[in-house]
C-alpha cells in the first residue's frame, strides 16, 4: 500500500517548517533509511529519511517551500509495482484531488520589522502604553530577545549564563544574536550544572552584577531550588538589608507537548509559594518583553516563567525606546460584564478562545491576565468580579494549592458579599502529566472545560 | 612541604584502531561465541537506532537520543551483568538495558510514548531502573540500590550506571560518588564520554584531563577505557563487578568515545561539530574494529557478517511491528492516569476515575 509522506515533526515544539529540497526525484527507487529531502526548522536543518522500501511516487510539495505545517503530506511513497494513477484515484477522496504543490503557498506572517497598527487594540488597555503607539508584529522568542539585548546595552552588569546560551543561542533559540553582540564575557555558556549556575549567578547577583541565569527548562531549576529559596529569596531578609539579589531565573515552564511528566508541568504556584521572590509569567509578546526588561531593572530575584508553547506566537509589541512595564499589575486581555476569567501564561489564550465561543452564546466574559503571580495583583481581579459577580480561574497546573486556588480564597476574604455563584477552577488533572497522547489530552486544560465551568457559575447549564 | 597523598589514572586498550590486538588479550576475548555475541548486539543496536530516528522523521517516534558510534560502552558493560545485579540506566542507556533483557519494542514504545515501556517484561531486568531523563538524578539512585544492596546484607549483587560526560559537572553526581566510597558500596558507575553534552565540547566541561579522575577525591578507583574497544569495556566492568560483588566497593570507569550522532532528534550537530573532528572519529568507531577482529580470529567471515546485518534489520522490523501494533491498536484506557498515581487510590480519586470511565474518556 502506498504511503504518505507527511512533514515530519523533528522536535517535540516544532509546528511548521521548511523543505530545503528533495534528494530524490519522482520515479526513484529507495529503500528505508535512504535520504528523501533536507528539512529546515528554526533549530536545525535535519535529513528526512524513507519509512519504508518503495518508489517515490509523487512529490506533493516542491523544493524550497516554507513553513509548511507539521502533518501535511509532502510526498507518495508506493511499494514496488504498484501504480501511481491507481494510488491516486484511492488517495482522491481522502485528500485533496489536486496535486498539493499547485497551491499557492500560504502567505508569510509580517516581517517583525513591519509596522502595522490595526491591532495596537491588544494592548491599548494598557496604561504604561501611551495611546497612537506604533506597534510591530513579533513573535514571543524574538520579544524576550529584544528585552535581554536592550538591557544588556543599558547596563554593563547584565549577563545571561545558562547551559547551551551562548553559541547554541539558547535550547529554544531565545538568545539568538546575543553572543555575537555582547561576546563571550557577558553570554556565559556553563557546565551542566543548574545548582551551580544558579548558586554562582547568585553569588555574582549579591555581588553587584545583574546575571540572568537561563534554565534550559523550568524542570531543571527543581536541582536549584535550595539556592532560589534558601538563598536567593531570603539573603536580603536575613542580612538585614546588606546583601540584596537582583538575578532573574528565566525559561520555558509548564506543560509542553508530549514531553512526559518530567518536562511537563507548571511552577507558577511553587514559586509564587516564597516570600523575597517576585514571580512573572506573561501571555503576549508585548507583556513578555515589557516585564523582562522590568525584571532585570528589579533590585530583588524575579522567577520569569516563559512558556515553550508560545515562543513561535506572533503578538502587536510597541514600538517603543524602553518598554517596560510595572511587576505586579494584572491586564484585562478582554472587557466583558458576564463573569471573570482569570488565567495567566498559556491559559490566558485557552480564556480568550472560551470568551469567544460563551460570546457566540451570549455570556460576555472579561478575561484577566494576571501577568504577574507574586506580587498578585488581586485588586484588578476584585474589580472586576465586583462588575461581573461571577469567577472562574484557568490555569494550566495542579488544582491543589495552586494560583487559582489562592485566588479563589482571595475573593471569598475580599468579594465574598458580590459573589453570585462559586469561584470555579479550571486546572490541568492532579496527575503527573501523562506521555500517551490520548492520556495527555485529557490531563489538560482546553477551552471546552472552561466554557462549562463559566456556564455553572452563570447557571446556564 | 610533605607529600600526603598523589594519584594516577590508568587507560585500557585492547584492540587499536585496526582490530589489531594492542596488548595480551583476556581469556573471553578467543571465546568465539562471546565475541560474535557482542558484535550482534552492537549491530542491532546501530539498525534499532538508525530506525528509531527515521520513524520520528516521519513522526511516528518522539524525541529519541541515538548510541551511534557509542555501542561498545554499553553493550560491553552490560555483558558483565548478572541475573541478579541491578541496571540503572540513563536516556543514551538503550544498549545497557537490551544488554540486560529489556525488549526492543519496550525501548521503542518508551520513547514512542507510551510508559508501558518501562514495565519490562522479561524477569531478568524486572528491578531495574526506568530510564533517568534529568540529567544525574540516576547517580543517587544507583547510590540508593547499591545501599539497599549493603543493608539487607546480600552478597553477589551489584549496581551498574551511566552517564554522559556532561552529567558529571552536576552536583549529584559527586555526592553519589561520595557516598559510594565512605560507604563503601557496590556499585560500578560507566562515564559514556562521547565529547558533546548537546553542544558543549568536553574542553568546555572540564579543566580535569580525564572524567575518571573525578573518583580520586570520593576515594573510589577509577579508570579510562578505550570506549570504542569493546573488549576493553568488557574486561574493565567485568573485573569492577566481580570487586562490588565481593565487597570492594565502588568504581568509576571512563569510557572514551565519540557521539556520531545528533543528541537526540531534536538536535542538528552538523550546526556545531568540526566536520573533519567527525570524519576522524568514523576512523575508530566500534563496530568496525570488532569486525577486523573477528575477521582475523576467524571467528566469522565476511559472508556471516552480511547475514548478521540481514538478521539484524530483520529482528528491527519485527520488533517495529509490536510497537506499532500496541501504539496503534491497544492505547491506554483514561483510568491507567489513575492506576499508577498512588499504590492505592485515595477515595477522591477514586471519584473522579469512575467518572472518567463512565464519561468514556471523553
Amino acid at each position: 500500500m502506498s504511503i504518505e509522506i507527511l512533514m515530519p515533526a523533528l522536535s517535540p515544539t516544532m509546528t511548521e517548517g521548511a523543505i530545503a529540497r528533495w534528494l530524490v526525484k519522482e520515479g526513484d527507487a529507495v529503500s528505508a533509511g535512504d535520504l528523501l529531502a533536507e528539512i529546515e526548522t528554526d533549530k536545525a536543518t535535519m535529513e528526512l529519511e524513507a519509512p519504508e522500501d518503495g518508489v517515490l511516487g509523487r512529490i506533493l510539495v516542491p523544493d524550497g517551500t516554507e513553513e509548511i505545517a507539521v502533518g501535511t503530506p509532502i510526498g507518495v511513497l508506493l511499494e514496488d509495482g504498484e501504480d501511481l494513477n491507481q494510488v491516486e484515484l484511492s488517495l482522491a477522496p481522502a485528500a485533496e484531488p489536486a496535486p498539493r504543490a499547485a497551491e499557492p503557498a500560504p502567505s508569510p506572517p509580517p516581517e517583525p520589522d513591519e509596522v502595522t497598527t490595526s491591532a495596537a487594540a491588544a494592548v491599548a488597555d494598557d496604561p504604561a502604553v501611551p495611546a497612537g503607539t506604533e506597534m510591530v508584529t513579533m513573535t514571543v522568542r524574538e520579544a524576550l530577545r529584544d528585552a535581554m539585548a536592550e538591557e544588556m546595552r543599558h547596563d554593563e552588569d547584565v549577563f545571561l549564563i545558562g547551559e547551551e546560551v551562548a553559541h547554541y543561542e539558547g535550547a529554544y533559540k531565545v538568545s539568538q544574536g546575543l553572543l555575537a553582540e555582547f561576546g563571550e564575557r557577558r553570554v556565559v555558556d556553563t557546565p551542566i550544572t543548574e545548582q551551580g549556575i544558579a548558586g554562582l549567578g547568585i553569588g555574582a547577583a549579591f555581588a553587584g552584577l545583574r546575571p540572568i541565569v537561563e534554565f534550559m527548562t523550568f524542570n531543571f531549576a527543581m536541582q536549584a531550588i535550595d539556592q532560589m529559596i534558601n538563598s536567593a529569596a531570603k539573603t536580603h531578609y536575613m542580612s538585614g538589608g546588606q546583601l540584596t539579589c537582583p538575578i532573574v531565573f528565566r525559561g520555558p515552564n509548564g506543560p509542553a507537548s508530549r514531553v512526559a511528566a518530567q518536562h511537563s508541568q507548571n511552577y507558577g504556584a511553587w514559586f509564587a509559594h516564597i516570600p523575597g521572590l517576585k514571580v512573572v509569567a506573561p501571555y503576549s509578546a508585548a507583556d513578555s518583553k515589557g516585564l523582562l526588561k522590568a525584571a532585570i531593572r528589579d533590585p530583588n530575584p524575579v522567577v520569569f516563567l516563559e512558556n515553550e508553547l508560545l515562543y513561535g506566537r506572533t503578538f502587536e509589541v510597541p514600538q517603543l525606546d524602553d518598554h517596560r512595564l510595572p511587576i505586579g499589575k494584572a491586564r484585562i486581555a478582554r472587557p466583558g460584564t458576564d463573569v471573570t476569567i482569570v488565567a495567566y501564561s498559556i491559559a490566558v489564550g485557552v480564556a480568550l478562545e472560551a470568551a469567544e465561543t460563551l460570546a457566540a452564546e451570549g455570556i460576555e466574559a472579561e478575561v484577566v491576565d494576571l501577568r504577574t503571580l507574586r506580587p498578585l495583583d488581586m485588586a484588578s481581579v476584585v474589580t472586576s468580579v465586583k462588575k461581573t459577580n461571577r469567577c472562574v480561574v484557568v490555569e494550566e497546573g495542579w488544582p491543589q494549592c495552586s494560583i487559582a486556588s489562592e485566588v479563589s480564597a482571595r475573593l471569598i476574604e475580599e468579594a465574598f458579599d458580590w459573589l453570585d455563584a462559586p469561584v470555579g477552577r479550571v486546572t490541568g488533572a492532579d496527575v503527573p502529566m501523562p506521555y500517551a497522547a490520548n492520556l495527555e489530552k485529557l490531563a489538560l486544560i482546553s477551552a471546552d472545560k472552561v466554557v462549562a465551568s463559566v456556564k455553572a457559575a452563570t447557571y446556564k447549564d | 612541604m610533605q607529600k600526603l597523598a598523589s594519584f594516577e589514572v590508568n587507560y585500557l586498550q585492547y584492540l587499536d584502531e585496526g582490530g589489531k590486538p594492542a596488548n595480551d588479550l583476556p581469556d573471553f576475548a578467543d571465546d568465539h561465541e562471546v565475541m560474535v555475541g557482542l558484535y550482534r548486539s552492537m549491530q542491532l543496536l546501530r539498525h534499532l537506532d538508525a530506525r528509531a530516528v527515521a520513524l520520528q522523521r516521519v513522526g511516528r517516534m518522539r524525541t529519541y537520543p541515538a548510541s551511534e558510534g557509542q555501542e561498545a560502552v554499553g553493550v560491553g558493560a552490560s555483558s558483565c551483568l548478572s541475573d541478579r545485579d541491578v541496571l540503572v540506566p540513563y536516556y543514551r542507556g538503550t544498549a545497557m538495558m537490551l544488554g540486560h533483557g529489556v525488549q526492543p519494542h519496550e525501548i521503542l514504545l518508551y520513547w514512542g510514548g507510551d510508559e508501558r515501556g518501562s514495565d519490562y517484561q522479561n524477569p531478568l531486568a524486572k528491578e531495574d531502573f526506568p530510564i533517568a531523563v534529568p540529567i544525574a538524578t540516576q547517580m543517587l539512585h544507583a547510590a540508593g540500590v547499591a545501599s539497599a544492596i549493603k543493608l539487607r546484607g546480600q552478597k553477589d549483587r551489584a549496581v551498574l550506571t551511566e552517564i554522559g560526560e556532561g552529567g558529571t559537572s552536576e552536583g549529584e553526581f559527586y555526592e553519589a560518588l561520595n557516598v559510594a566510597g565512605v560507604w563503601n558500596l557496590p556499585m560500578v558507575c560507566v562515564i559514556n564520554n562521547n565529547q558533546w553534552a548537546i553542544s558543549v565540547p568536553s574542553e568546555m566541561q572540564t579543566a580535569a584531563q580525564t572524567y575518571a579522575q573525578k573518583a580520586v577525591a570520593a576515594g573510589i578507583e577509577g579508570l579510562q577505557v578505550d570506549g570504542n574497544d569493546v573488549i576493553a569495556v568488557k574486561d574493565a566492568v567485568g573485573k569492577a563487578l566481580d570487586k562490588a560483588r565481593n565487597g570492594g566497593g565502588a568504581t568509576l570507569i571512563e569510557a572514551v568515545t565519540y557521539r556520531l550522532c545528533d543528541h537526540t532528534t531534536a538536535d542538528d550537530a552538523s550546526r556545531y561539530e568540526d566536520a573533519k573532528a567527525r570524519a576522524e572519529a568514523e576512523k575508530k568507531e566500534p563496530l568496525g574494529r570488532l569486525a577486523k577482529y573477528l575477521l582475523n580470529l576467524g571467528a566469522v567471515n565476511e559472508k556471516q557478517l552480511d547475514e548478521f546485518a540481514v538478521a539484524a534489520k530483520a529482528e528491527v522490523e519485527k520488533e517495529v511491528k509490536i510497537y506499532f501494533d500496541i501504539l496503534e491498536n491497544k492505547p491506554q484506557p483514561p483510568s491507567a492516569m489513575f492506576d499508577y498515581l498512588y499504590a492505592e487510590l485515595p477515595e477522591r480519586f477514586r471519584a473522579q476515575r469512575d467518572e472518567v470511565m463512565r464519561r468514556g474518556g471523553e
